[in-house]
């Protein structure tokens, strides 16, 4: 997984050519070039790739260090962590925040970043997943991003990260009370869809007036017989707030139930972050005679032969060829290294 | 207003960045569980009757843009006044209503929780964090807690405690999702009391 860090990305890969290093010049560039290659094993060596950032290019690597430490300026942090805290005491309640432009465009996780950036610190282990794989270009931009910014150590194995940033998933393995969950949002407002405008919903929330959320996932079962919400599935957490859980498949919704880790969401262009504190109750919406349920599949990984967890669908050729392997590819990897096998895994051949 | 001296310039946090990280988590991490004492790393050494604790939460997160309410005992203190405006330039302001912090430094003579901002109905979260410091925790004995944070209700006191300070939470918990948010600070310790947190033996 790890080895395709670079290559994604340009403005924040460790492995560019020397010719684009970028904006520096001269003998210097060269130099920095040479020592950056082993950025992903030296984090503290890859903040010399800061050249394009003013002020950045100081000699003493402890400066290099603290200056704009995880990116974001401290006034920046303090208003994001404060953020988070209101968050916390009134958990998936959306606190506005003044969300910052990012080195990367909206939708890509600028929300999760902040969030990450805020609550980061030198002794934290970072894991980045981008629909439950840390190996897509989502997960690697980001986790370069703060190994370059903030030279926190990364990994992959979900066990060992204390704070893990996703687009969209809930890693398999159950999330401990030392964990965080930082999820990048895009649309925070679960009643955005049929009401949009801010000033109306917040009315809505604030009245604790959700019938029309209701009335919306009642039209899915008059219309298709069932609830056909599969991802951004509504949760209401604590009996008070409805919650967009951002658009995990409504499969990752039990886990969030209770959960023993904390869990921060930011939405980077709504501006907007909202929390669930550890042990929160957050349940899915449905009705007495249509129950919530998640999705089942009728195989298991074809690589590590694991069931009740989430697949994905990976098309093998042009005649209607594929197979069904594990979404979060940590889980996958481990289950392989304890030698299960699936259908479709080498071995087995 | 105080001349600027050594005292004023003087105890701070060496290194703002990290240390301001580390409290921050301690502090996060006790609003995430409320009522359990958290570690919180010594650091700021701000004039008395400013504790260590206090200080070292109204840098983390007190600036200019958080109006700052000051309780009599510190309000009193032109050394504190200094330090707080020279490390965080954050307006101490007369009125609860406008705080979005208040430091309390003598909790047996808080004012009401009423009387600070209860945020709104459509913006809950503009409301006070008061940040108290007192003498210990008491997690053996003391009023059981619960609500989103707590596996098991879970038993706290801070002492010194406001008369009536039970009765003022339960009306606090009442508005929520208004009302106000309490960090209390201990020697070394942080233990954090959230508007969801309520009294397990009222429900």
């Amino acid at each position: 997984m790890t080895d395709m860090d670079d290559a994604r990305f340009p403005p924040l890969s460790n492995s560019l050519p020397r010719g684009e290093r970028g904006p520096v010049g001269g003998s210097g560039a060269g130099a920095d070039a040479g020592v950056e290659l082993n950025g992903a094993l030296s984090p503290l060596v890859g903040e010399s790739g800061r050249e394009g950032a003013p002020g950045a290019v100081l000699d003493d690597q402890a400066n290099l260090r603290t200056y704009s430490f995880a990116y974001l300026d401290e006034q920046t942090k303090r208003m994001i962590r404060r953020a988070i805290l209101k968050g916390i005491a009134i958990p998936g309640y959306q606190v506005p925040f003044a969300s910052r432009e990012m080195p990367m465009p909206y939708g890509w996780g600028t929300g999760g970043v902040q969030v990450t950036a805020a609550v980061l610190g030198p002794d934290d282990v970072l894991k980045v997943i981008d629909q439950g794989a840390d190996d897509t270009t989502n997960a690697v931009a980001i986790r370069g991003f703060f190994q370059k910014t903030a030279g926190v150590a990364t990994t992959t194995r979900t066990a060992d990260a204390t704070v893990i940033q996703t687009r969209h998933r809930i890693p398999e393995r159950t999330l401990q009370a030392h964990q965080i969950l930082v999820y990048q949002v895009p649309i925070p407002e679960p009643l955005r869809y049929l009401e949009p405008r801010e000033t109306e919903t917040r009315k809505l929330h604030g009245l604790e007036e959700y019938g029309l959320m209701h009335v919306k996932l009642y039209e899915d079962i008059a219309r298709h017989g069932h609830i056909a919400t599969t991802y951004a599935y509504p949760v209401k957490v604590e009996g008070r707030y409805i919650m967009d859980p951002s658009p995990t498949p409504k499969f990752d919704n039990p886990k969030m139930h209770r959960s023993k880790a904390l869990q921060l969401f930011g939405a980077g262009r709504e501006k907007r972050i909202y929390a669930v504190p550890p042990h929160t109750d957050v349940v899915s919406l449905d009705f007495e005679d249509h129950p919530f349920r998640i999705q089942t599949f009728k195989e298991p990984c074809a690589l590590c032969g694991a069931e009740g967890v989430y697949l994905d669908e990976v098309i093998l050729d042009d005649r209607g060829g594929r197979m069904f392997v594990c979404s979060d590819t940590d889980h996958c990897e481990e289950r392989r290294a304890e030698g299960h096998r699936g259908a479709l895994s080498g071995e087995s051949r | 207003m105080a001349a600027l001296t050594a005292d004023t310039l003087e105890g701070g946090f060496h290194d703002p960045v990290f240390q301001s990280q580390a409290v921050f988590r301690a502090v996060m991490a006790a609003l995430a569980e409320p009522a359990r004492p958290v570690p919180l790393p010594p650091s700021a050494r701000p004039p008395a009757p400013l504790t260590a604790e206090l200080g070292a939460v109204a840098l983390t997160l007190a600036d200019p843009d958080t109006p700052v309410w000051l309780d009599p005992a510190l309000a009193a203190s032109d050394a504190v006044r200094a330090w707080l405006a020279f490390h965080t330039g954050a307006p101490v302001t007369a009125e609860p209503m406008d705080a979005a912090f208040a430091l309390v430094a003598d909790p047996a003579r808080l004012p009401p929780l009423s009387a600070f901002a209860q945020g709104t109905a459509e913006y809950p979260d503009r409301s006070t964090t008061l940040v108290i410091a007192v003498e210990r925790f008491d997690t053996a004995a003391g009023p059981l807690f619960t609500g989103p944070g707590f596996e098991t209700p879970r038993r706290f006191a801070a002492h010194p405690e406001r008369i009536g300070f039970l009765d003022q939470w339960a009306a606090n918990r009442a508005l929520f999702p208004r009302g106000v948010d309490i960090v209390f600070v201990a020697d070394g310790l942080v233990a954090g009391l959230p508007r969801s947190a309520r009294l397990a033996t009222t429900e």
